[in-house]
């Protein structure tokens, strides 16, 4: 079993193998790459909200000696509607092509209508102002309610809501309805003593990667065309690209850059179908990069929310009913995370009777991208909001009411299967005795905890492990590195080959040098392909035993591998990798070992976080005092990047929590797209975020580990926010709490 | 493509004359961090950009027995760093030192925000609490006006063609007299004021206040003088009774706007917030100011 394991450097904290080239400026960025005979793509974006276009005459830019391409929605082969999975979710294919460029309908402010290539940035975007557009502009549909209203203005004349008991028969901007259940939530409220009921709301966020997105894209008729993106998955980019425009998967060679940045956000394409068009007309190599402006308006963000939840509980504390109604913004096309809302809301705890329907609905807002954990932090803020105020009504403590209904293993789930073994009530149990829950609430604070839940996802993964004839060798993957993944890779394989991990060197290779991998989303990419690289490198440790057992001429039963050395255990010679890699040529060529997988068995990994806050009762200006987050890892391969995973989704959950929020004004156009006004917390406004890692194996994978990455994001919105409730001693329903929200509470006298 | 000319005079005449006779659509540049940022949302319109810091004093902060002179285009990050300036207009200091970020402030000066004339300005409500006087150079010869004077209106000045900014004079403070800068953040910094107030304050050896001085900044297109605080608290002990009337005074006297940074409600009542409690902290440091 992986807990009695010892391990050698599984566990260390070894230096990131791309941690010198990122901080010396070395690394190469979306927008680092150039080729011979580069142009510039620059993109023309709708004014308004909501428009049908009455005219779209690109002539006079066509006409233009600095243009050399112009490309609009016509410039995509006919595609129909088809569902692909792209990235985290699944992509409607017609969708996908009218996003990147609209066709009749502008559905948000900044959505791209065209683009053009041209010898100079400069020259590229003054070109725009030469293509004429005319607008029959409508009314913006910006909020859930006016989605939903009786005579709203539809976004999709054609969409019927999916997933209705009846089917629809007229049009709506809501594109699908989902049911869950279990047990019977009449009869469990009917036995309930105490139940809490509210609505909670959460507004449109972004993902707020550092680096916009950027790519470069040759387009070739002999050649695979090349595509360079920044990209948490250039496979799915390659899949993308090859639906839209119709292109073979070997015809189009997709390279990933270094990535400062994606967090779901950068599953998806917005650039590299455009610049391949561009690429195509113009037969140049063609550049395109967003404007911090570009990234905020038409690219991400996060789904809006509006959750109704309801919970009933005896008066010893057993939970007896959870009902839940999502309404999640899909922004313009359908496609929110309302499913995972639904199937994670509830998953932190073991109740009988449960019921949860949502609803996607689209708004004249930008598509929406998956983010960390995509649906959970929404949906999980409503119920762990209510959790905390039913625990207060019955008079319990926060843990021990959690302790009391916690999920385990054996806990039927609402969306199918039985839970293994989850790290749920360690997580609870270590929050409990955390120095900072034993700590006293300082004067004037308020404290807040939540639980969080994500799944985690396996998948596709395939590594290459190549060994040179001096003992040092390369891991080939294809994941992109978001959180220090290349680092653990380095880990495994060392663990596996018994070698220092700083011989192998990682990297992440482009889509002709592997087979196809899944998009790094999911918390998949340690867990997936970090058995990829377990599977390659056992796959090494076999080739050694057999080159060795050939030259001692024993069978490669009669051998064995301990430690980077080969045993002879019916003799006493040995030989060490590197000495077995220099005599290859003799044992019949050089070696190297491969681990195609599709990972099964991802392990959820749960969260606790502790948050303390002072709420300056005169300005409604709230400080983050002291916060704890605590998660199960499963095995914490590097345990400075789990640390480092868990501190950036409580920061960005902080931020969520306090002070994001995508600001439109009534002509539903974004008033706040940079960073100075879409507030994401700085350094200074945040204490250091203290970690604790739970460690309760995941039987699944040879190490025990689970992906981190998400659920890191989930609880902060409920954990904070509860702090914020108890410093000001009224009950938050609706996040932000910015400053001006906070006041408002405070002086409403709740 | 936009054509820049560029210059740097090294006398206020060169300037006067650059700015008095070009045709071009002309510019002033300090630090150029306001600047340059309004220079990239035009596009296709030639100018003439005069730059100022060569010219002597420009960049120079001296004080003496009867004022604190300080050179426009002096960055903050100098100017934050003098004790003796810090020891006399703490106020000021503070305001300078909440411009922008630290690489912001190597370039950033006192001149260039007052000039720019935001409603948010941060050092502008603490000039104005200060007493500061604008010299002012150009074509038809040297002028002085009141900083309260200077600012027209959002992103006016009263500057005319050819005029520069050459001179910022604060008075020397008199014993027990001190000043204090807030301004109200969603964040801890790099942002801008939501509502600020500066305010100087002056007690008498008693701990009566015999001058006070109270400027709130962006709850209106300019900052202004809150003359009803210095009547509420000259001749009294400033008790928690009258630093409530001051916020109702700063409060009333503000006339804010919603917009993407705080609404009007918000504004108005923390602006009185940061009025009384910049007070309150003039008084304080007044109190040990000799």
């Amino acid at each position: 079993m992986s807990e009695a394991r010892q391990f050698q450097h599984i566990g260390q904290r070894t230096i990131r193998p791309d941690g010198f080239d990122k901080v010396t400026g070395r690394a190469n960025y979306g927008a680092d790459f150039r080729l011979p005979g580069m142009i510039w793509g620059k993109i023309l974006r709708s004014p308004h909200a909501h428009a049908k276009i009455k005219k779209l005459d690109v002539s006079k830019a066509e006409a233009h000696p600095d243009v050399l391409a112009v490309a609009t929605h016509q410039d995509f082969p006919s595609v129909n509607s088809e569902a692909f999975a792209a990235g985290e979710a699944m992509m409607d294919v017609l969708d996908l092509a009218r996003n990147v460029l609209a066709d009749k309908k502008v559905l948000y402010h900044g959505h791209a209508i065209a683009a053009i290539a041209a010898t100079s940035e400069a020259a590229a975007a003054m070109a725009l102002n030469l293509i004429e557009v005319e607008y029959e502009v409508l009314p913006p549909v910006m909020t859930i309610d006016a989605a939903l209203a009786e005579d709203a203005p539809l976004l999709h004349e054609d969409m019927m809501t999916q997933g209705l008991t009846e089917p629809a028969t007229t049009p709506s901007n809501v594109a699908s309805r989902m049911e869950l259940k279990k047990g019977d939530v009449a009869s469990g409220f009917a036995e309930a003593d105490v139940i809490v009921e509210r609505t909670y709301e959460t507004p449109t966020v972004h993902q707020g990667y550092i680096e916009p997105h950027a790519t470069v894209v040759r387009y070739d008729d002999k050649a695979p065309s090349l595509v360079w993106a920044s990209t948490q998955g250039h496979f799915d980019v390659r899949a993308s690209v090859s639906k839209l425009l119709k292109m073979k998967l070997g015809q189009v060679k997709v390279i990933a850059s270094e990535i400062g940045g994606g967090f779901g956000g950068k599953t998806t394409v917005y650039l590299e179908p455009v610049a391949m068009i561009l690429s195509k007309k113009s037969g140049r190599p063609v550049k395109m990069i967003m404007s911090r402006e570009e990234v905020f308006r038409a690219s991400g963000p996060a789904s809006a929310s509006r959750s109704h939840v309801k919970i009933g509980a005896k008066q010893s504390g057993e939970i007896v009913a959870m009902e839940a109604t999502l309404h999640f913004e899909a922004g313009a096309f359908k496609g929110s995370p309302m499913g995972p809302g639904c199937m994670t809301i509830f998953t932190p705890y073991d109740v009988p009777n449960l019921f949860v329907e949502g609803y996607d609905v689209v708004v004249n807002k930008a598509k929406v991208a998956a983010y960390r954990a995509p649906g959970a932090p929404q949906a999980e803020f409503a119920a762990e909001m209510a959790m905390n105020e039913l625990a207060a009504k019955l008079n319990i403590d926060p843990i021990d009411f959690r302790l009391l209904n916690a999920a385990k293993e054996g806990t039927q789930t609402i969306y199918g299967p039985k839970l293994k073994e989850v790290g749920l009530v360690e997580c609870l149990e270590a929050a409990r005795r955390s120095p900072h829950y034993q700590s006293p609430v300082g004067e004037g604070c308020g404290r807040g905890l939540a639980a969080g839940f994500w799944f985690n996802i396996g998948g596709q993964s395939s590594v290459t492990l190549n060994l040179n004839p001096d003992g040092t060798g390369t891991i080939i993957e294809g994941s992109p590195d978001i959180g220090g993944s290349r680092a653990s890779m380095q880990m495994m394989a060392a663990e596996v080959l018994g070698i220092e991990p700083n011989r192998l060197n990682p990297i992440v290779a482009d889509t002709e040098t592997l087979p196809y991998n899944q998009t790094t989303g999911g918390s998949r990419t340690t867990f997936a392909t970090g058995m990829a690289v377990i599977e390659a490198a056992e796959d090494v440790v076999e080739q050694l035993k057999q080159r060795a057992a050939s030259l001692w001429n024993v069978t490669a039963e009669q051998v064995d591998y301990k430690n980077g050395v080969v045993l002879n255990l019916a003799g006493d010679d040995q030989m060490t990798l590197a000495q077995i890699c220099a005599s290859a040529e003799k044992t019949g060529g050089q070696i190297s070992g491969r681990g195609n997988v599709n990972a099964r068995g991802a392990g959820p990994s749960f969260a606790v976080h502790l948050c303390d806050v002072k709420v300056d009762q005169e300005t409604g200006k709230t400080d983050v005092v002291r916060y704890t987050a605590i998660q199960d890892a499963g095995k914490a391969i590097h345990p400075s990047y789990v640390e480092g995973q868990f501190q950036g989704g409580a920061v960005q959950g902080i931020g969520w929590a306090l002070n994001e929020e995508y600001v439109y004004n009534s002509d539903g156009i974004m008033e706040n797209a940079g960073f100075l006004d879409y507030r994401i917390p700085l350094a200074s406004d945040l204490p250091e975020i203290e970690t604790i890692i739970v460690e309760v194996p995941n039987t699944f994978h040879p190490f025990g580990v689970r992906g981190v990455g998400e659920t890191g994001i989930v609880p902060p919105l409920g954990a904070v926010a509860s702090a914020v409730s108890d410093a000001i001693d009224r009950p938050v329903t609706k996040i932000p709490c910015s400053p001006p929200h906070v006041l408002s509470m405070i002086l409403n006298q709740g | 493509m936009v054509a820049v000319t560029y210059h740097a005079p090294t006398s206020v005449d060169e300037a006067v004359a650059l700015l008095a006779s070009s045709d071009l659509p002309s510019k002033v540049m300090a630090g150029g961090t306001d600047l340059i940022i309004q220079m990239q949302k035009l596009v296709g319109d030639a100018r003439l950009i005069v730059d100022l810091k060569k010219i002597e004093g420009m960049q120079t902060v001296s004080i003496d027995a009867e004022a604190l002179r300080l050179g426009p285009s002096l960055c903050c990050a100098k100017l934050t760093r003098r004790e003796d300036v810090k020891a006399l207009f703490p106020g000021l200091v503070e305001a300078a030192y909440l411009i922008g970020s630290s690489q912001v402030q190597g370039r950033a000066s006192v001149g260039g925000n007052l000039c720019n004339a935001s409603p948010a300005a941060d050092t502008i409500p603490a000039l104005i609490a200060n007493r500061a006087v604008c010299h002012i150079a150009g074509p038809e010869g040297e002028r002085s006006v009141p900083v309260e004077d200077f600012v027209t209106g959002v992103g006016r000045n009263c500057l005319t063609a050819g005029e520069i900014l050459t001179q910022i004079e604060l008075p020397r403070p008199s014993a027990r007299t001190s000043d204090a800068y807030l301004r109200f953040i969603p964040r801890t910094e790099m942002d801008i004021a939501v509502a600020s107030a500066g305010a100087s304050i002056t007690l008498d050896d008693d701990g009566i206040c015999r001058d006070a001085r109270l400027a709130i900044g962006a709850v209106a297109p300019t900052a202004i003088i809150v003359a009803a605080a210095s009547d509420l608290l000259i001749g009294n002990i400033i008790t928690p009774d009258i630093l409530a009337a001051v916020a109702d005074a700063a409060s009333s006297a503000s006339q804010p706007i919603s917009d993407r940074r705080g609404t009007a409600e918000f504004r108005r009542h923390v602006v009185g917030v940061l009025a009384k409690r910049a007070v309150s902290i003039a008084a304080e440091r007044a109190r040990e100011a000799v």
